[in-house]
């Protein structure tokens, strides 16, 4: 008991940098996932096509090949350069952003076109109809998707160590190595994990209660 | 006054040409029912009528704009033109009261208060008053109509276009509708009613235009169409139907 007790300190500040790059990232991906949607939908072609090729780019190859690319690949280019934490939250945030990208794209193509013809019909333009019919109707029907893929990133920042940021993952390893005591550490980690993603689960049953009311 | 013009109006979805020739005048005021069978392009003509479907050929004029002019703003136009589906479209995310407030609000940036106020009047028109804070979810078919005719007419449209509003009701519910269909008519709306509602055509139409095959087979007072139909596919159709 004693080593966890010891260990715990260092894990629960690991967890920090974990929850801090993912609600950054997860932030950022949904901003991304729902422009690239938007464009996947847009009349232009060309947006279509620039959007197209992000998504499957991104879902088409491993996160592990995309974080060195970042961070390794775009960080040895001479004119940019930013830290492991940085890459780190622009790769998860890419990376969920591709996948939210889909998931938003299926749920506006889900919502009956009788919702836009009634809202173009009371003068609504096409952005308001987006903005105060579709969307919101499309994102209630998203949540346990949304969710879905939060916790696969969520577990994806884990690999986030293997470029020495300093996160749960990271922390257990060190805890795990000064103390000879692999079994104990990696468990506990494992239920720190368990418990945050519990938590958002439970969240997002919460908010899928809420909206289902109406 | 002649509100609605349409000339050599075409429609075709990829090779399939469902509008080939309409003409049509519809003057201030005028309930005009359009009747026939099942594909007959008798909605995608009512939606051409506020461009929910973009037209192939042939010009429609809304009070003097032609609104397949690219310079015309058409959210402005379909401000003047409200629609009634047959599957309601209300909003599900949204309460009665918004749903009704929302285009007010939203596209003739009216305030808040005073466009809530008006939900309340019109709701209270179609007899829906204790409805106002309901969700759609919350609402038989029948009363869902109305607050979709309700919400129309919160844009104060000059014309009203219905596309078969009883169609997906159960009976008991018609009558409710074409009630407060009869009492706008009453009020002078002008109207383009398509429908299955031959009692309602025969009673409150002031015209009757018979659609078959994409074109305009027959029009006619209600009297004269019902009772002495000149073609045969007009006769055919209501040999079926009355
Ligand atoms: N969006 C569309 N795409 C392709 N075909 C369509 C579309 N809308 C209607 N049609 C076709 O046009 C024809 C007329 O349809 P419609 O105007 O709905 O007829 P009605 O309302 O008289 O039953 C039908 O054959 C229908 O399948
Ligand atoms: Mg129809």
């Amino acid at each position: 008991m004693d080593t966890i007790v010891n260990a715990l300190p260092y894990l629960l500040k690991g967890l920090q940098v974990t929850l801090y790059i993912f609600i950054i990232a997860i932030i950022l991906g949904f901003i991304l996932g729902l422009i690239m949607a938007l464009m996947r939908l847009a009349p232009l072609k060309i947006l279509n096509w620039i959007a197209k090729i992000f998504i499957d780019a991104i879902r088409g190859t491993p996160f592990l090949v995309q974080l060195f690319f970042i961070y390794f690949g775009v960080n040895s280019l001479s004119w940019i350069s930013f830290n492991s934490t940085t890459a780190g939250i622009i790769t998860v945030a890419i990376n969920a952003g591709a996948y939210f990208a889909e998931i938003i794209r299926a749920g506006i193509q889900s919502i009956d076109k009788g919702q836009a013809e009634a809202a173009r019909s009371v003068g609504l333009t096409n952005v308001q109809t987006m903005r105060y019919i579709i969307l919101p109707q499309a994102f209630r029907r998203m949540l346990p998707t949304i969710t879905n893929q939060s916790i696969i990133s969520l577990k994806d920042t884990s690999l986030l160590s293997i470029i020495g940021i300093a996160d749960l993952t990271q922390q257990g390893e060190i805890q795990a190595s000064a103390t000879f005591e692999a079994f104990k550490i990696w468990l506990t980690v494992g239920i720190i994990y368990f418990i945050i993603i519990y938590l958002l689960s439970l969240l997002a049953s919460f908010l899928e209660r809420r909206f289902e009311l109406r | 006054m002649t509100v609605i013009k349409v000339k050599n109006l075409k429609k075709s979805f990829g090779n399939l040409e469902v509008l080939k020739d309409i003409n049509a005048d519809i003057q201030e005021k005028e309930v005009v029912c359009v009747i026939g069978p099942s594909g007959s392009g008798k909605s995608t003509f009512l939606r051409c009528l506020n461009r929910l479907e973009a037209i192939t050929g042939g010009s429609v004029t809304i009070n003097g704009h032609d609104i397949t002019d690219p310079k015309v703003d058409i959210n402005k136009v379909r401000q003047n033109v409200g629609m009634v589906f047959q599957q309601f479209n209300l909003f599900p995310h949204k309460t009665v009261v918004e749903n009704i407030t929302l285009g007010p609000i939203k596209a003739l940036s009216m305030n808040k208060e005073e466009a809530i106020k008006k939900a309340h009047e019109l709701l209270a028109k179609v007899g829906l008053q204790e409805k106002a804070g309901s969700y759609p979810g919350e609402l038989s078919g029948g009363q869902k109509q109305r607050v979709a005719i309700a919400r129309a007419l919160a844009m104060n449209p000059k014309i009203m276009l219905f596309d078969e509003p009883t169609s997906a009701l159960d009976p008991e519910m018609v009558g409710d509708v074409l009630e407060v269909m009869k009492q706008l008519a009453k009020e002078g709306m002008t109207m383009v009613v398509v429908t299955h509602e031959m009692g309602f055509a025969r009673e409150v139409g002031d015209r009757v235009i018979f659609m078959d095959g994409g074109y305009i087979v027959e029009e006619n007072k209600p009297a004269e169409l019902f009772g002495n139909p000149q073609h045969e596919r007009t006769k055919a159709f209501l040999s079926k139907v009355l």
